[in-house]
């Protein structure tokens, strides 16, 4: 490959038809400047030099990133009050909620560590849900939200702080590890967050975040075009 | 090589986008409104701190009981790795090997594999920037699944609720370990992988 000009930029693909939009990107990882290229969906353009994700194709439309959101904020809901399982021996019977499991911990004496696990299985999770929610229900009526680069950053922010999937891991190996000592029954919570975690997992790798300022873009240019189903 | 950094340029670590870095005022992308930094800031003083905090918080959380049980005339402290031979001798391979990746392997690989990254690019190695970044990325992916044991010692504790003469409680070993999860993942998000590019690019 040889080495550009100033005035050339490499394209991970070859280049875009004359007259289509071009823009630069820069590669996350290794910051090597690119064009971007339009691309098909559900295809994702990498970096030519280090293969990290540079942006992605258009994987869905609102509607659906919509309604995967609000599915989930029910489910959210759900998991938190009905318990996740339920555990019977010798006479006793105790069962744990998302809530009461950080309750515990909490009486405990472990200020902290459930201050942790309330954050990041609770809070943050239903903060970031939210703040989806916040941001697509005005685009899906044809406006953006006030302050969505302040609510799309918190989105960013918190993202990595929201552990719903380790967390139910955690309840399947703690379910293995207690069934040799006791009866342990799942609770209705157990399947609501595995639906909870399947619906956000599909809506946050069918998020896409050029698909989305392209949403707000045309929203604020007062035509919402007809999205891609 | 173009990289942004050298033509002025400086991508949104938020959203993406490339904009243009003027002179010394601080830059706001247009988009998001995100700080925007050609590189992150101090980046190599910032994870290395956080590098030798979690190293140092790395001792108590395994030498300090994760999960502590009493009974009327007994007493049993299980650290991490005391709880995980129990799971093995127990037969349950399968949880103890869970455990051990998530709660030893994960945390001594992303401490080691970020120590190695950070002394890398001190010492301006232009070696396989391929590799280190791909080292990079898994130690970013995999740095949130160590909270495994912190959710299983919780949900532990909530379910065994075997009365007033006995009880199981969290450990003080779990604060420890849940510090090191929280500040080995802040250490990754500090590290600035471009940085291995930036040595390499010297060359060329």
């Amino acid at each position: 490959m040889s080495q550009p000009s100033s005035s050339e930029l490499q394209s991970s693909r070859p280049p875009a038809p004359e007259g289509a939009a071009t823009r630069l990107i820069a590669c996350r990882d290794c910051d090597l400047l690119q064009q971007e290229v339009p691309l098909e969906r559900h295809a994702d353009a990498h970096c030519i030099r280090c293969n990290s994700v540079l942006y992605r194709g258009t994987r869905t439309g609102m509607n659906l990133m919509l309604s995967l959101m609000l599915a989930c904020a029910f489910l959210l809901i759900v998991s938190n009050v009905f318990p996740i399982a339920v555990l019977e021996a010798q006479g006793t019977r105790v069962e744990a909620t998302l809530f009461s499991t950080v309750l515990t911990v909490y009486d405990q004496g472990r200020e902290l560590v459930a201050l942790l696990v309330l954050l990041t299985t609770i809070v943050l999770p239903a903060l970031e849900i939210g703040c989806l929610l916040y941001l697509l229900v005005p685009l899906w009526l044809g406006r953006p939200a006030s302050r969505t680069p302040l609510v799309f950053r918190l989105v960013m922010a918190i993202h990595p702080w929201s552990m719903m999937e380790i967390f139910l891991l955690g309840v399947l190996v703690t379910l293995v590890k207690l069934n040799d000592f006791a009866t342990i029954i799942p609770g209705v919570s157990l399947w609501s967050f595995c639906a909870l975690i399947v619906f956000f997992t599909a809506a946050s790798s069918a998020f896409s975040t050029r698909d989305f300022w392209e949403w707000v873009v045309s929203s604020q240019a007062g035509q919402l075009e007809e999205l891609p189903q | 090589m173009a990289s942004a950094m050298t033509h002025g340029l400086a991508s949104c670590h938020t959203c993406g986008m490339l904009s243009r870095l003027d002179g010394a005022a601080a830059a706001h992308c247009p988009r998001c409104a995100a700080r925007l930094h050609a590189r992150k800031p101090d980046s190599l003083s910032r994870t290395w701190a956080l590098v030798v905090l979690a190293y140092v918080l790395y001792i108590p959380a395994n030498l300090l009981p994760i999960l502590e049980s009493r009974a009327l005339l007994t007493a049993e402290s299980n650290t991490i790795m005391s709880g995980i031979l129990l799971f093995w001798e127990g037969g349950s391979w399968m949880i103890a090997a869970l455990v051990f990746i998530a709660s030893i392997v994960v945390p001594m690989t992303k401490l080691l594999a970020l120590t190695w990254l950070l002394i890398s690019v001190q010492m301006k190695s232009r070696a396989k920037p391929y590799q280190r970044t791909q080292l990079y990325r898994m130690v970013e992916f995999i740095g949130r699944w160590s909270m495994l044991d912190i959710y299983v010692v919780a949900l532990t504790v909530t379910l065994v609720q075997v009365g007033t003469l006995a009880s199981i409680e969290v450990g003080p070993g779990a604060l420890a370990f849940g510090a090191v999860v929280v500040v080995t993942m802040i250490a990754a998000r500090s590290f600035d992988p471009r940085l291995i590019w930036d040595a390499a690019g010297e060359a060329e």
